[in-house]
């Protein structure tokens, strides 16, 4: 198994001290290599359930286990590195970092892992997305889907067992969009690599073997019933 | 890539705000260096050893004024000695060297200082462990000189080149008749004697007029040796047989010009200074010395260093420290600069640190990329300031050995500076924690959703 979440509870503090329930999992589960289609309403809490499964958030209670490890359970430096290793993520928009070029930006990917920076392989993972030709270029003189390409490359970067994208075709034109899913979606077959992809888009979800819908399986009122135990 | 690089290149993004705040601090350490530059060549030419003599006699009065005639050649000399006490400083069992020197004139080109000595003046090492470097031969004549480099190079002149003096000072504006014959130049030294043209002292004594009325020696004699009678009275017996050779001489109607032609006795003669080495393995020698003029002769002696140190360290010491404190707080405000502007600069950042988080930099990664920029900005300004500084006083540093005789190292290395760069390190520390915190306590969840 790739991703084990169990009992998961999550809810956000707001200022004057309410609590706001958001996430209530008993149970969600990926084989190695399998791709999913996360859907749901927005602000149902996807993006939050990403985090945690990133380790950049961490559960009110419960176990994520990716390849193996709780992380949940981990110190954040230990999570860092984790994610660092063994997670890839795309976001909806503005992946990159202005400051470096397209080239710079896969190799940032790879400079926190630890394990040094591949440069051949960043090039590599470039070409893959049609970019060979654009390893130079500043973020800025990139279109919007040619940013997410990059992003995509970039996440691939540590040849990590586990990626993360949400919402990665939402600001890309539909060309684009179709590419870039396929980019995703056949790297990851390639490399073995799990996927988790939240989209809003039922064309996309519908290319997809295993939908799941967020409502489905959360139930964030179970955060309410814990408390009050 | 490391944190160093990433920080290079989050500040190339803001190219403009980053060249001025490192510019600034360039300002400041370049203006510091300029002052540490200066300050060290007036210290060096003035505080260390520069004289390889442990003391100098002179007239009594003023030691300073003692030392910067007969050391640093910048002040006319005020009296004279009896050439007679030269003997008497040479047979003194505690001096293994007392060197002559008699000076007043100027060279008319260069306005550069005459000075009358012996050969053993250029047999003595000028600094301690330094001996002079002579190109060209001996000097024989009474005309032979021999130049400083600086005197060489300033006047255009080598060996072969001939030339005329002015009396007391360039102002006077009375030329001497005689020309005299560079025979030989001196290496560089870094001392005063580059600015120096040396002949013999006889040579000096024979330039005319500068034996003095035979009634003003006498005098200066009977209140040089007033508590010295059996000296004083082997003195007047030469000056009563020399005027008495006169009278007779101008009896003899003789022509002006042959008038210095017979030999001038000892007793006629005068020195400006004398320079006194001591036996090194008595170093309470000079002391007693020192305490046995006080008391005895109408003369006195001082330690060639002492007495501008007093005024270097005390006088020129504190205005140093105001400008380095005054450069220090240009720096200061510079480093506030660095704050202010990368301090701005994290609002525009938070996404970008979110999402280095996520690609997994931990806390104290994206807190050394701040760090690391302000203090690529504040060590790296600090290092073209203080490459500029010196740049400049390389291109100054003739200019003022020209104008100020001060021997100049423009790239000499200040004490102060060598604490200059961890102390830029701290400033970035400084400057550059608050901003760092910051991108340490970025919400990242927070900061990719906005
Ligand atoms: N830091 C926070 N503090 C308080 N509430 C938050 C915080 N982050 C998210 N929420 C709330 O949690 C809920 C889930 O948010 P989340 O962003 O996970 O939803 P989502 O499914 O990704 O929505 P969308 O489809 O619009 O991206 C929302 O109601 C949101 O307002
Ligand atoms: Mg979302």
């Amino acid at each position: 198994m790739s991703l084990l979440l169990e009992r998961i509870r999550k809810s956000y503090r707001e200022p004057g001290g309410n609590r706001i329930p958001v996430l209530g999992i008993q149970r969600f589960a990926m084989n190695q290599g399998e791709q999913v289609a996360l859907i749901g309403a927005s602000g149902g809490g996807k993006t939050t359930l990403l985090n945690i499964i990133s380790g950049i958030l961490t559960p009110d209670s419960g176990r994520v286990v990716v390849d193996g490890s709780d992380i949940a359970a981990k110190q954040e430096v230990v999570r860092d590195r984790f994610r660092a290793a063994k997670i890839g993520i795309v976001f909806q928009t503005f992946n990159l970092l202005p400051a470096f070029s397209a080239l710079e930006n896969v190799l940032l990917g790879m400079s926190f892992s630890g394990r040094g920076v591949d440069r051949a392989f960043a090039k590599q993972l470039l070409e893959r997305v049609g970019l060979g030709h654009r390893l130079h270029h500043s973020p800025q003189k990139l279109s919007v889907g040619e940013q997410q390409r990059v992003a995509v490359a970039r996440s691939l970067a540590n040849k990590p067992v586990l990626l993360l994208a949400d919402e990665p075709t939402a600001n890309v034109d539909l060309a684009n969009q179709q590419l870039i899913l396929d980019l995703i979606r056949d790297t990851c077959r390639d490399h073995n690599v799990t996927l988790l992809m939240v989209t809003h888009s039922s064309d996309v979800a519908g290319t997809f073997a295993r939908v799941e819908n967020l409502k489905d399986f959360n139930r964030p009122e179970l955060c309410l019933q814990e408390q009050s135990v | 890539m490391n944190l160093i690089s990433i920080a290079w290149k989050s500040l190339k993004q803001r190219r403009l705000a980053s060249c001025l705040t490192a510019f600034s601090i360039a300002l400041g350490v370049m203006l510091m260096v300029l002052v540490l530059v200066m300050f060290g060549a007036v210290d060096s030419a003035f505080t260390q050893r520069s004289i390889a003599y442990d003391l100098i006699v002179g007239p009594k009065g003023s030691d300073l004024q003692l030392v910067l005639s007969a050391v640093y050649r910048m002040q006319p000399p005020i009296e004279n000695l009896p050439y007679l006490y030269l003997e008497q400083m040479k047979n003194d069992r505690r001096v293994i060297s007392a060197v002559p020197l008699a000076f007043g004139d100027v060279t008319q080109e260069g306005s550069f200082p005459i000075i009358g000595t012996t050969p053993e003046y250029f047999e003595n090492d000028y600094m301690p462990g330094r001996a002079f470097k002579i190109r060209g031969t001996r000097v024989n004549g009474l005309l032979d000189t021999i130049i400083g480099y600086e005197v060489a190079r300033k006047n255009g002149w080598d060996i072969g080149s001939s030339f005329t003096i002015v009396h007391g000072g360039a102002e006077s504006g009375h030329v001497h008749d005689e020309k005299f014959v560079v025979v030989a130049v001196l290496a560089p030294t870094g001392t005063a004697n580059d600015r120096t043209v040396f002949l013999n002292l006889e040579g000096f004594y024979a330039i005319a007029g500068h034996s003095k009325p035979v009634a003003e020696v006498e005098k200066r004699l009977r209140d040089f040796y007033a508590a010295d009678p059996e000296r004083l009275a082997a003195a007047m017996t030469q000056i009563e047989a020399f005027r008495k050779a006169e009278t007779e001489e101008a009896g003899a109607a003789h022509n002006h010009a042959h008038h210095h032609h017979h030999e001038t006795p000892d007793a006629m003669k005068e020195v400006t200074a004398i320079l006194i080495k001591t036996r090194p393995e008595a170093p309470f020698d000079s002391l007693s010395l020192t305490s046995q003029l006080q008391t005895g002769y109408q003369a006195m002696a001082v330690n060639p260093v002492r007495p501008i140190q007093k005024l270097v360290t005390g006088l020129l010491g504190n205005i140093q420290k105001a400008l380095v404190a005054l450069t220090g707080i240009i720096i200061l405000v510079s480093g506030v600069g660095i704050f202010v502007s990368i301090y701005n600069s994290m609002a525009d950042r938070r996404r970008e640190i979110g999402i280095m988080r996520a690609l997994g930099a931990r806390r104290m990664h994206v807190f050394g990329i701040v760090l690391s920029e302000s203090t690529l900005l504040c060590v790296g300004g600090g290092l073209l300031g203080w490459f500029i500084g010196h740049s400049l006083a390389v291109i100054a540093a003739p200019w003022l050995i020209e104008k100020t005789g001060l021997l100049i190292n423009p790239w000499a290395v200040n004490p102060w500076e060598a604490t200059l760069f961890p102390i830029l390190v701290g400033l970035a520390a400084l400057v550059g924690f608050l901003p760092a915190m910051t991108a340490y306590r970025t919400n990242v969840a927070d900061a990719l959703s906005s």
